[in-house]
């Protein structure tokens, strides 16, 4: 069918007016969403009462969440990381925290610009990206495309470490569209995505493992200045 | 021949006597309920994020028309190819074709019950290519050759052990039986499949129209590595999916982590809005949408019904019915189980051969309490009865309503039937569940409560006696 059949008969079925009844049930709720703030769970206005959220979720979610003063401290962490799991091959994308935190880190490291391919992405035991924001009412990573080393190399690696800075740390999902919008305008990035703790599953019996087909562990390293 | 009517009867037939299986069933759903029941609380007012998540997506339904055009055009303007199918057949050609452009020879799938609607597996198949189902319930399932039992938890009537052995009979696993272990397994098989894929093919939880993208949530992963490896990534979606703003997902994405599984958010919630753009680093080449109507408009044309539109696929209104929780997904026989499944399959498939799902209800309401978008449910199941027996009412059924109308109309001829009834018990009690008992079918399995001593007329006029 083309485009003009569907919508008109998506029109003609429009035309009957829905049952009063009907109605009445469907539209006595709040529509704005950014009204129906104060019924949904607070992120925080001030740092600290965002990184409490924050960190009580995370921690809910298995997310490992380090606290750093600074950035040399940050590099500290992430190497230290890499160490005592024995990195050999890590992928990172360029950005000021991690063209600062990354060289060195393992004995291989593959740069997303690079166009390294998806075997290789696929033979990392980490991948290091930056991120456009940390949520604090739902404790996730706003990773996007543009902004985050592509698509996969926040999913396909065993290990997802975000480095962030105090500033990204924002009260709630709303406040992450308007970042992007200000950010990037009508140019969005083909992909967004929330990611709240590491991949899981509950498939079998209801129990949950984690690292179901992405990264088993997410770490989130957080600068506070 | 079987028919849906026949296949309902057989299936719940086995599937009712089967305890184990319905307790198993039984504490797995109350595990859901417990979990959601804390996460509710989170929230301000659950219920009022429920009216707002209803509001939003009736305004969605009722301007369908106008929202579905702008979506597809934001889409378009960066390079997302739209394909508009009226019915599965045409969802499928086109997905074929796309296919055979690309010379594809092996898909991966990330979950999305529409192209069970459709029927996307076998044809594919059917034309020669691998179809792998990558999360893990649908991958069970799949290797199983059923149906998914319950369109958010498909594999959720089965025990480790039987997933231990379809794993070592299809793809040469060693036994386990540790639930960590088995998702290893699959991983692992998982993971050259979506490195070989020529093709991803996912679904869509909802498009926005204000910024042309899909929105997917799920949280294995399987749908980012569906959406991000292979060099074509196909998306199917029904039209109905589609919300006004990008803001609305704020609501409508915890609403559905919520209902969904008793979290507040899902793993991944991710939004897409075309291939490859300028100046990134990875992600297909093509990216195709495919817009399915296949009769959801004669759903929309109802006016009465037309809010079944906003369900947002969570399950809920399956995990609380008393209904299927005893008689499981399979006996359905449909795409969508449980009390929306029973709901929208009459638009779906037709009225007649699917209305006996609306009469397996007890109409308790605990469906419609549930649900995220308050969706009337249980009036809808009464809706669909009165519509099947308007088109196409039992001779037998309108002459016994008849008479009993008649007899409760007049309290004489009441009364003597009364008499008559407990006479009738007497002589029928010895035969109750035998053989030569006309009322067998119902009898079997379950206890008729003998009729009281005294009728609550008899009572009520000695008790006014009494007083006098
Ligand atoms: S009808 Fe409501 S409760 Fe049932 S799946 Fe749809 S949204 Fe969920």
């Amino acid at each position: 069918m083309s485009k003009e059949e569907v919508l008109g008969r998506v029109r003609e079925a429009l035309s009957v007016p829905s049952h009063p009844q009907v109605r009445a049930l469907a539209g006595d709720g709040i529509r704005n969403p950014r009204e129906a703030r104060k019924f949904m769970p607070p992120g925080g206005d001030t740092f600290e009462e965002r990184f409490a959220n924050f960190s009580r979720l995370g921690e809910k979610l298995k997310v490992e969440i380090h606290l750093v003063p600074t950035l040399s401290a940050a590099t500290d962490a992430v190497l230290e990381l890499s160490k005592s799991c024995g990195w050999k091959k890590v992928a990172s994308h360029h950005q000021p925290l991690t063209d600062v935190a990354v060289p060195g880190l393992a004995p291989e490291v593959i740069w997303m610009e690079d166009q390294p391919g998806t075997t290789a992405l696929e033979s990392c035991d980490a991948g290091i990206s930056g991120c456009e924001a940390l949520i604090a009412q739902t404790g996730s990573v706003l990773v996007t495309s543009k902004g985050s080393g592509g698509r996969a190399l926040s999913v396909l690696p065993p290990h997802h470490v975000v480095l962030a800075t105090r500033d990204q740390l924002l009260p709630d999902m709303l406040s992450g569209y308007d970042l992007l919008r200000e950010k990037y305008g009508k140019n969005l990035p083909s992909f967004i995505s929330f990611i709240t703790g590491a991949s899981r599953t509950g498939d079998i019996e209801r129990i949950l493992v984690l690292g179901a087909h992405g990264p088993k562990r997410l770490t989130v390293i957080l600068i506070e200045s | 021949m079987t028919t849906p009517l026949t296949q309902f009867k057989s299936d719940t037939k086995e599937s009712t006597v089967d305890f184990d299986h319905r307790k198993w069933m039984q504490t797995a759903l109350k595990g859901y309920e417990n979990t959601r029941g804390g996460v509710e609380e989170t929230f301000g007012d659950f219920d009022q994020a429920k009216r707002t998540g209803a509001a939003i997506k009736w305004e969605a339904i009722e301007n369908l028309d106008t929202l579905l055009e702008e979506m597809t055009q934001n889409l378009e303007a960066r390079g997302t190819k739209i394909c508009w199918a009226g019915n599965g057949a045409e969802a499928v050609d086109y997905i074929l074709r796309v296919a055979e452009d690309c010379d594809a020879k092996k898909v991966i799938k990330s979950k999305c019950m529409t192209t069970e609607e459709i029927h996307l597996n076998p044809a594919m198949q059917k034309a020669g290519m691998e179809v792998v189902e990558s999360d893990l319930g649908e991958f069970i399932v799949q290797l199983r050759g059923e149906d998914p039992f319950h369109f958010v938890f498909p594999a959720m009537h089965l025990k480790r052990n039987k997933i231990s052995k379809v794993f070592e009979e299809k793809i040469g696993s060693e036994p386990s039986n540790d639930p960590e272990e088995l998702c290893m397994i699959a991983r692992s098989y998982m993971r050259t499949k979506y490195c070989e894929a020529d093709i991803g093919i996912s679904g869509a939880n909802f498009g926005v129209a204000e910024t042309g993208m899909i929105s997917i949530t799920e949280n294995e992963g399987n749908a980012r590595l569906t959406t991000s490896l292979p060099k074509v990534h196909i998306a199917v979606m029904g039209i109905e999916k589609v919300i006004p703003k990008l803001d609305d997902l704020s609501i409508m994405l915890p609403l559905l982590g919520t209902a969904g599984a008793g979290q507040w958010l899902t793993g991944y919630n991710s939004m897409i809005g075309g291939p490859r753009q300028e100046g990134e680093v990875d992600g297909p080449e093509e990216f195709h949408l495919v817009l399915v109507d296949n009769h959801r408009t004669r759903l929309l044309a109802d006016p009465e019904q037309r809010d079944a539109l906003r369900c947002i696929r969570c399950g809920a209104c399956l995990n609380v019915c008393p209904i299927f929780k005893n008689i499981g997904g399979h006996s359905y026989g449909t795409t969508y189980q449980g009390p929306i499944g029973s709901v929208i399959t009459p638009h779906l498939r037709g009225l007649q051969p699917y209305k006996h799902l609306s009469y397996s209800s007890s109409l308790c309401g605990a469906c419609s309490e549930t649900c995220p978008v308050k969706i009337d449910l249980h009036h809808h199941l009464m809706r669909n009865r009165r519509d099947a027996v308007v088109e196409k009412g039992g001779t037998m059924e309108r002459f016994a309503m008849r008479q009993f109308s008649k007899v409760m109309a007049r309290p004489k001829l009441y009364r003597s039937c009364e008499g008559l009834m407990r006479l009738g018990e007497k002589c029928w009690r010895p035969l109750k569940g035998k053989k030569a008992d006309p009322l067998k079918a119902w009898t079997q399995t379950r206890e008729l409560h003998p009729p009281a001593p005294k009728s609550f007329h008899k009572q009520w006029k000695e008790k006014q006696q009494g007083k006098s």
